[in-house]
């Protein structure tokens, strides 16, 4: 086929993924825009099988069977809760996708490819000519030598993350040294590129990019702890496109740099986000620990006496009166699967005349969006999901706050408390309703590790127990009033 | 040099495109985003096909183009896939 007629077309995939990622920009668009995506990579993989002169179709059949299988059947059976997950392995084949191409890329050009394990470490006679005119040689040897960097750090660095979130893996491991440490592999495995990229030859230096790189994404992920995963998938996903970006390069394919860089801009922006939510930097979230408090705050001064439990039936009867309510998830309420449980005591409340609304904040959950995702399983209508800065100036017009699996989100401390680690985050105004309940298994903190005033004020109640178990006997308990 | 400056504007040019569209993506949508954008870097897929398909290429070469082709076909289906079914769930009342 004619080059000029391929990257045509390549150019109109790239314009169908631009209009499928705007097409997300409204929840009413979103599906056609995600078909329209689909028709894009569709297009592009025709295009690239017509444009091949000669093809050995036995890998390349075997690949996509192998892959359509895995995919439909991750796709088809992933349940919502687990959705952070998925991501995790998504982002991690993408990294590991990019390796191996751009591993395939340097053989090829190469010239040699070693027929044993043994002689992966030979070196080969060969210089960057072989993989380009001048300059362009060297340009594609540091994009083959970034794409593998990258690519390799992306596919550990989700596995770890994966099982984080699977709760496969529950400590955190750190190099000694932590930043440090990590520091010194980077540094390592750019000089293996670069050695690389001044000799091509160099096969083993090749081979450290590749060692030096997935032990980097181990490193780097392990000592994050889980409830900081919507960051960390957030900046592999990020990873991912910049990957892809980068085999666009080696392959001069002007819609894999399209479509990476819009992914690499999309995980940026996240990472960003759930930063911001946070109000700690990029920087803390890898590499720090939660900042120290200047005073050890003692759970048992802020709690004793003063806490009021309540029961759920109790909570029925302030809920028959209100006028306006705001239930607020977080990862708890996956944790219980009581997102239906939750949607039909909204119901029920709904039945007895009030407003019903749904405060999200930013972290709520272990990836950007999770409890929105959730919620719209249950079938809660979308306009009913708010996000934080819309919800906040409501709170004071709030007859009950219901916080299900939410802890650090509504600590006022964030809000009061200089000093305290966790201040200048932003967080749910909950304390400004007329009442609030908490249900919760036990007084026990949150990830920052510190007790929460909110459960000791006045008008909080607290209602312990499994929190599918204490919605679904509040929502009998109104049914009966 | 040529055809590699234009790379270069194409790059360029693609990030900030994509940071105005996704700053505009609402934040109850950000799950389906990060799932489609995963599909999306499925687009390695091109690439992956042109390393496992060629036919007289090193065997290795093609080894490495088949875990390319399965890795990235995944995140096309799966991604896809997963992208549909979640985004068919959210409704207006």
């Amino acid at each position: 086929m004619n080059e000029n007629l391929v990257n045509f077309i390549y150019l109109i995939a790239g314009v169908l993924f631009i209009l499928g990622i705007k097409g997300l920009t409204k929840p009413k668009t979103a599906v056609r825009g995600n078909m329209l995506s689909a028709l894009g990579m569709l297009v592009a993989v025709v295009v690239t099988l017509l444009n091949m002169n000669t093809i050995d179709y036995t890998y390349v059949i075997a690949g996509v069977v192998v892959g359509s299988v895995v995919g439909s059947i991750m796709a088809l059976r992933i349940q919502m809760t687990s959705m952070p997950q998925m991501v995790a392995l998504l982002n991690g084949f993408g990294g590991g996708a990019s390796l191996t191409i751009a591993l395939a890329e340097y053989y090829t050009k190469l010239g040699t490819t070693p027929a044993s394990f043994a002689e992966l470490l030979n070196p080969v006679v060969a210089d960057s000519s072989a993989f380009g005119p001048g300059p362009e040689g060297t340009i594609a040897l540091i994009a083959i030598g970034m794409t593998v960097m990258i690519g390799a750090l992306t596919l550990t660095g989700s596995l770890v993350a994966f099982a984080k979130l699977q709760e496969l893996m529950k400590k955190s491991y750190g190099l000694p040294g932590g930043p440090v440490g990590n520091a010194l592999f980077v540094i390592a495995a750019l000089v293996a590129v670069a050695l690389v990229v001044v000799n091509p030859g160099n096969a083993a230096a090749m081979v450290a990019v590749v060692v030096l790189a997935l032990l980097l994404g181990l490193f780097l992920v392990m000592p994050i702890g889980g409830a900081d995963m919507p960051v960390v998938i957030a900046l592999l996903n990020s990873y991912s496109g910049i990957a892809a970006a980068f085999a666009g390069f080696i392959l001069g394919n002007t819609v894999l740099i399209i479509a990476g860089s819009l992914v690499g801009t999309s995980g940026l922006i996240l990472t960003r986000i759930m930063c911001v939510a946070m109000n700690r930097s990029l920087a803390n979230v890898l590499f720090g620990k939660m900042a120290a408090s200047g005073e050890i705050i003692d759970a048992d001064e802020v709690y004793a006496g003063k806490v009021t439990s309540a029961q759920p039936d109790e909570v029925a009867m302030l809920l028959e009166n209100a006028q306006r309510v705001v239930i607020v998830p977080g990862y708890g309420m996956a944790m219980a699967q009581a997102q239906h449980a939750v949607r039909e005591l909204a119901d029920a409340i709904e039945a007895k005349g009030a407003e019903v609304q749904y405060g999200i904040h930013p972290v709520a959950g272990r990836m950007p969006g999770h409890m929105n995702v959730l919620l719209a399983e249950a079938e809660v209508p979308y306009d009913n999901l708010v996000e934080m800065d819309r919800i906040n100036p409501t709170f004071e017009d709030t007859d009950v706050v219901i916080v299900i699996g939410a802890n650090d989100v509504t600590n006022p401390m964030a809000r009061d408390v200089e000093g305290s680690p966790i201040y200048g985050m932003p967080i749910l105004n909950v304390d400004k309703a007329k009442t609030v309940v908490v249900i919760k298994r036990s007084l026990s903190p949150g990830f920052a590790g510190l007790p929460n005033p909110l459960f000791a004020m006045d008008h909080t109640l607290m209602v312990y127990g499994d929190g599918k178990k204490a919605v679904v006997e509040m929502t009998t308990a109104l049914n009966q009033l | 040099m040529d055809i590699l400056i234009l790379l270069l504007a194409l790059f360029v040019l693609s990030l900030f495109l994509g940071v105005e569209l996704i700053t505009k993506v609402p934040p109850t949508l950000h799950t389906p985003l990060m799932s489609g954008t995963n599909a999306v870097s499925g687009i390695t897929l091109v690439g992956a096909l042109l390393a496992a398909g060629n036919d007289g290429s090193a065997m290795m070469v093609n080894v490495l183009g088949f875990i390319a082709v399965t890795l990235a076909t995944i995140n096309v289906v799966g991604g896809y896939l997963v992208t549909n079914r979640m985004l068919a769930m959210f409704k207006r009342k």
